[in-house]
Parts: C-alpha cells; structure tokens; sequence
C-alpha cells in the first residue's frame, strides 16, 4: 500500500519552482525624437494641470468656495469652475465615465495604446522617475555598470541617496497636491507647513507618496504587464485597421549588418533596412523587443519610433522602419500594392456616437436642470386626521432644495380634484393659506406641511395632490405629485 | 520540530511525525516560528491585560486592574460628554419663549426631533407612535382639545397631567350620573339622544327632545355648557363636533352617562426636564392641531 514513488518519476508540475518570472531591471536609454519631444510636452502638460489645478481660483460669491475644482466632503459638494453638484448628482459621474471609457476605446481603435504610452499617469510618473534617474545615475550603460559593481563608494552612495530623496520629493509632493481638491488649497498649504493640518490630511499624503514612490519607482512597467486590466481589454477590442507602434517588417528583413548590406545591394539584392543595432530596445521602457510583433507587454509610447529614426538616418536611410501602422499596409506593401489608412470605419463612427450622444445628454440635463426642487413624504402614522368640523387634514413632509447662489423666497400651493388649503408649520402666509417659507442659499430646508380638504367638500376616496413650490421672486416653479388619504 | 522520530518521506522531501492510523502517517509540518512567536507574545500581552483592567472574579468583588477601569464607568463618561455637546443646543431652546420656537427653524427642528424621541418614550404606549390616539386616549393631530390646544395649555397638561394626583393638574371629571343615582334609566336614554342630536347625530324613534334638553340644561350644562360647546377649563368635551373621545353611538354614551368618564394623564414634572417638555409641547403643538 504505501508505495514509495521516486520524485523525478512525477509527472505533474513542479511544486518548487518559482511561481512567477523574478523582474528582470529595465535600463532604457535617453533618446530624442519627435515622440520623445510629444511625451515632454504631455508629461509639463499633465502634471502642470495636477499639481497647479487647485490654486486656480473662481469666484462664486461671498460665503462660497473660491477654489474652481474642489471636492467639498464635509458639505457633500463637487465644484467645477461653473457646475457644483450635489450628493444626488452623481450619475454626472457615471455618464462621464462613459465618456472616458468610450474614449479610450476610441483612441485604441485609431491609434492603439495612446493612453498607456502617453496619457497614463503610471507612465507619466514613471517617465519623470527614469529621468531622474537618468540625470543622477547616468544613461543606460552607466548605470547598468553601476549596478553590477557591488562596490559602495561614498560617491555611489550619495548618488542613490540623491535619487531616492528626488523621488520622495516628487512623491511627495504628488501626495501633497491630491490633498489640494479636498479643502481651500492655499489655507490647507498654510496649514500643512506649519502642522496644523488636519492628520487625514497628513495620512493621506503619506499614503500617495509611498505609493507613487513604490508604482513609479520600483515597480515601473511591472504594473502595466501584471496589475493594470487594460492590456487584456485593449487586445480583445482592437481589430485589424487599427494602427499600431509596429516594426515593418516588409522593409525590415532580412536584417543585416550596414557593411554587408552595402555590398549586397551593390549586387542588386533585397536586404533588409534593419542594421540589428538594438537601439530599439534599449530604448523601450518595458525591456521588450518590437520587432517580435505587437506585444501585450508594449505600452506603445512611440520611443522606439524615434531610436529607429535616429539610426536610418545615420545610415541613410528612409526613416519610419517602426512606425504607426497595422498587418494589412505591410501585406498590401509586400504585394506592391500603396497602403490604405482608415480611420472613418464602423467601430469609430459608433465610439464617436455614443461619445457625441452621452456628452450630448450630459450637457443638456446640467443645462436646463432645476436649482429648486422639491421631495415630499407623507404621513405614515396617522395617515390622515379627522377635524372637529368633519374635514380631513393630511401632514406631509417637504423637502425644500435650494441650489442656487441666493436666498430664496418661495410658496407653496397644493391643488387636487378637491379644494385643499395648506398650513407650514411655523411658517408666515403671503395670502392666507399661502404659506411663504424662504431656504438659504445652497441648502435644503424641511418642513411640516398640513393640507386640509374642507368639510362640505371631502372627497370619498384617496386622491392625487400636486405640489407646486414657486420661487415668488424669480417665478422659478417645482413640482412633486403625492396622494391625499381619506380615512 | 522534532524529526527525528518519524521517517523520511521522499515524495515531499519532509520527514513525517511518527504517528500512524490505520497506515496514515502524517507529514510534519511545524508552525512557522513567526506565529509561534507571535503565540507566546499574545500570553505575555495578557498578563498585561489581568494587571491594567479588572479582570479576576473575587468572592464578592473582582480584582480592579491598575487604572480602576470599567465600562460603567466609561459609559457615564461617554453620555456625559453627549449632555455637553447638546447641551448648548438645549440651552437655547429652554431660554427661547414658548411662542418663539416655530418661528426659528433651527429650534423648532431640534424640538420636533427631541419631541419625537421622547415622545416615542413616553406618550406612544397610550397616545400610539404618530400621536393618532385610541378609544379614551385624545388624538394629538386634529384641532379638537380637552384642555385646550394652545402652546401653554398643551406645555402645562404635559407638565402636570390631568387628575394626575399631582397638586396642579387638572380636575374635573364626568359623573356617574347612573350609578350614583342621579338619573333614571329613561332619562339616561333620553340624555343620550339629546347629546347624538347635538352633533347632527341621528336619534332613537319616539324619543322627547323636550325632555331631553330639560335634563340637559340641569344636569350637563355646568360644565359642557350651554348647547354643549364644551370648557377647557373644566376638560368638559365640546357635544356639537365630529370627534368623540370614547364614542358617539347610543351604547357608547349612556356608558359614559352612567359610569362617568375619568382618563389620566400623568403629570411629566420631575420625570422630564423643563427644555424636554417645552420641546414636547412643541412637538405635539407642531404635529398639526395646535391653536
């Protein structure tokens, strides 16, 4: 029965090896370019906005927030230059993560990654981190021979010392801006450098900060090829006519060196233009080889597009080996036939549409919505009440919502099948039985409202109630419809 | 820890414990050391727990700990620390008139809200959670009041109650003028049609309105007034209107005629503070019969 089996006669997968692959270190190389010089102007452009956004201000008159992008949480507010939303508001939100999602799926089907290779704040920050590390290290050789010697300089350690406090700066102060949208950022600045900041402020600034310095710094393209979903997603929505950061292989092979490619042509033979000097990998951020084909690991930031220029024109020739193009140009090429490019196709028509129509909607509803509003609930215990004179009184509570900037003074009227009068608890009448109430600026108010149909008039059964709540300055009216019990 | 008493496994490289049921052996596989670690420091950390906080049962007490914590104790605190956060809010609401209250938004909520709490406390048993009432106990949401219906009338009932045994309430009550003999059956079923005919009420066949309005007038109109509109004063109930405390059919009230009627409201002086009442006077005025 117990039948000693020999280890290296199991069959099934080995238990002891390694689960995953260990990381391998990426070193790219400095290159410029046109796609470099897109990437600076985007990464000044990104992080200007982030780090700068929250000291623009707007004015909203007095006793309102000044700041123009403002997450407002103690108030349940979100203020965006001229919109502020409020907490029932939120599927602004949804419809604007529609938006992005489309937009994304938009840009995938023109141009493929545009997002992973420019927009991305996890390549952003990683592309300013491998610039620092860059500017203090040294450029790829360098700092692939200093990470080899296992020697500790004094100067080696400085070095790493200056790295790791530039990225803590940047990472810090990455946190320190998030914090920004959530309070009046000039007074919550003020407060931070002189620790009287609230410590949420203080945690949360911690936490961004080792994150960026852990995503950015360490973890770099390992977040793109294992966390990130949308390398999947984008792979299973791409389709054929979409352009990609893509080796033209056409042109490419047969790779030779420049020397004998010279000769070759020389006799009239086809030799490829790819010289196989690797630039284009040593430039490449995720340590990939583009001439492999479209790969889930590629972000295509285009850097590659640049090292390969560099080098044709060096050697003379046409530029664009690798470039923005798809399988179909490269066959149709191969077959002498001139490429075709389209970007007007069924999937992008449709992306715009649903991009153009849920904009469309959004801005409509933010347009023409109401800033009064009003909720009513009735009564549940007694649902309605007997007078002495044999008429019926129903209790409701009302829900006034005031979004504007200004006081309001409004009224409230009831009208039904029946004659109905109305009395707010505590409040004055205009005329009688119009009770005027007035609810502060940017707030709601609730009240007690009793509506009454007279003894001769009693309706037999339950009936619909229309309320009407009229801004008597402005002429503003809001509506809600709720039921009149008789018992 | 100890491999040495079982025998080598080759399959996974581990030795086995040296126990066997039935040819079961069992691989050995030890606690990682952090968690055995991390076992005994949670003893220790105990120990710690027995000196600082009460902890062992005695005869007839338990040991105290260091700090003589309990969380009766820390309990007190806590709703201490809630009397003073509300305390300023309640502060206003005492110093406010009574008749100032439903003009300011803030105070009238904060009452309706103290109200509704402690009304759900103490008046729903009888007066039913939304303060609708039952057969003997008034509805507090139409406009028709025993005691009158006023701010002050409905802040001084709470207070002391009606025929509370408290030395303000009120008194008055309605007499058993059947069992104390001072009406005849007839006459009591005579009264009754009278008192339905007030109200528009329809009225037994045969019945003598003459007679009953003569009784009437001799034995109700003291307190229930002329043509029976009632006296707050008294807490003598209005005859002519819709709403009838304990019932407006002919049994109902030759019950009443002859038993006598004598509900109590207990007297809440001393059982609530003073801003409680005020704002349950508030409440009960806002639920929408108020005068």
């Amino acid at each position: 029965m117990n039948k000693t089996v020999n280890p290296n006669e199991l069959t099934s997968d080995d238990d002891n090896g390694p689960l995953y692959v260990a990381q391998k270190k990426v070193y790219p190389q400095s290159i410029s370019g046109t796609f470099r010089r897109i990437k600076w102007g985007l990464m000044v452009l990104c992080l200007g906005v982030y780090y700068l956004l929250p000291f623009v201000r707007w004015n909203r008159g007095l006793g309102a927030p000044s700041q123009a992008v403002l997450i407002d949480l103690p108030n349940s507010r979100f203020y965006f230059f001229f919109i502020e939303l409020w907490p029932q508001e939120v599927y602004y939100f949804t419809g604007l993560l529609i938006v992005a999602a489309v937009a994304l799926f938009l840009m995938n089907s023109v141009g493929g990654r545009i997002w992973c290779g420019y927009l991305c704040p996890q390549t952003v920050w990683t592309d300013l981190f491998y610039a620092v590390e860059r500017f203090v290290e040294g450029d790829r050789r360098e700092r692939m021979k200093k990470d080899k010697s296992s020697g500790l300089t004094l100067r080696r350690i400085s070095e790493l010392a200056l790295k790791h406090t530039i990225w803590l700066m940047i990472a810090w102060w990455t946190g320190g801006a998030w914090v920004l949208y959530f309070n009046d950022a000039p007074t919550l600045v003020k407060e931070l450098v002189t620790f009287q900041a609230p410590v949420i402020a203080y945690i949360w600034i911690g936490i961004l900060t080792a994150t960026t310095y852990v995503l950015a710094g360490y973890m770099r393209e390992q977040v793109c090829t294992y966390m990130c979903p949308w390398p999947r997603i984008q792979a299973a929505l791409t389709d054929e006519w979409a352009l990609n950061v893509t080796y033209r292989y056409d042109r490419g092979e047969k790779r030779t060196s420049v020397k004998k490619a010279a000769e070759l042509r020389a006799q009239g033979e086809h030799v490829g233009d790819c010289v196989d000097c690797y630039q284009c990998v040593a430039v490449c951020p995720t340590g990939i080889d583009i001439r492999n084909g479209p790969q889930l690991e590629c972000i295509q930031c285009g850097l590659c597009i640049d090292a390969c220029d560099n080098v044709m024109t060096k050697i003379g020739r046409p530029k664009r080996l690798i470039g923005y193009d798809n399988d179909i140009n490269i066959r149709r090429r191969r077959a002498g036939k001139a490429p075709v490019y389209r970007i007007v196709r069924a999937r992008t028509v449709v992306y715009s549409a649903i991009i153009a129509a849920v904009g469309g909607i959004m801005l409509y509803t933010l347009a023409t919505r109401s800033l009064l509003d009003i909720n009513v609930l009735h009564d549940r215990n007694p649902v309605a009440v007997k007078l002495s004179d044999g008429s019926i009184r129903n209790a409701y509570t009302v829900r006034l919502l005031n979004k504007s900037g200004y006081d309001r003074v409004i009224a409230i009227d009831a009208y039904g099948p029946v004659n109905l009068t109305t009395h707010v608890v505590g409040a004055d009448s205009v005329t009688p039985d119009r009770p005027m109430i007035v609810i502060p600026r940017d707030s709601t108010s609730e009240l007690r409202l009793l509506v009454t149909a007279p003894a001769d008039g009693n309706p037999e059964k339950s009936i619909p109630v229309r309320f009407h709540v009229t801004d008597i300055g402005l002429g503003e009216v809001a509506t809600s419809t709720d039921n009149f019990v008789v018992p | 820890m100890t491999d040495h008493h079982g025998e080598f496994d080759s399959v996974t490289g581990k030795s086995t414990t040296g126990h066997e049921w039935d040819g079961i052996k069992e691989l050995n596989t030890p606690l990682p050391r952090w968690w055995v670690i991390s076992f005994y420091l949670t003893i220790i950390w105990s120990i710690g727990y027995w000196i600082v906080y009460p902890a062992w049962p005695l005869i007839s007490s338990n040991t105290t700990g260091l700090f003589g914590y309990s969380t009766r104790a820390s309990l007190g605190v806590e709703l201490a620390n809630l009397e003073s956060v509300r305390g300023e809010k309640m502060v206003a609401l005492a110093a406010a008139p009574l008749a100032d209250i439903e003009k300011d938004p803030a105070l009238l909520a904060l009452a309706r809200a103290k109200g509704k709490t402690v009304f759900g406390d103490n008046c729903a048993p009888c007066h039913g959670s939304g303060g609708a009432g039952a057969k003997g106990f008034p509805n507090l949401n139409d406009d028709d009041w025993l005691w009158g219906g006023t701010l002050d009338q409905i802040m001084q009932t709470i207070q002391y109650g009606a025929r509370s045994g408290h030395a303000k309430a009120h008194e008055g009550q309605m007499l058993a003028f059947g069992k104390d003999g001072v009406l005849k059956a007839d006459e009591i079923v005579t009264v009754a049609n009278y008192v339905r005919a007030l109200s528009g009420l329809p009225t037994r066949k045969g019945y003598d309105a003459a007679k009953g309005e003569k009784i009437f007038a001799e034995n109700c109109v003291a307190c229930h007034g002329d043509g029976g509109k009632g006296n707050s004063e008294m807490g003598a109930p209005n005859l002519t209107d819709k709403i009838w405390l304990y019932g407006s059919d002919e049994a109902t009230l030759i019950e009443t005629i002859s038993q006598g009627r004598a509900g109590v409201m207990p007297a809440w002086e001393g059982r609530l503070d003073p801003a409680t009442i005020k704002a349950m006077a508030v409440y009960v005025h806002s639920l929408g019969g108020g005068k």
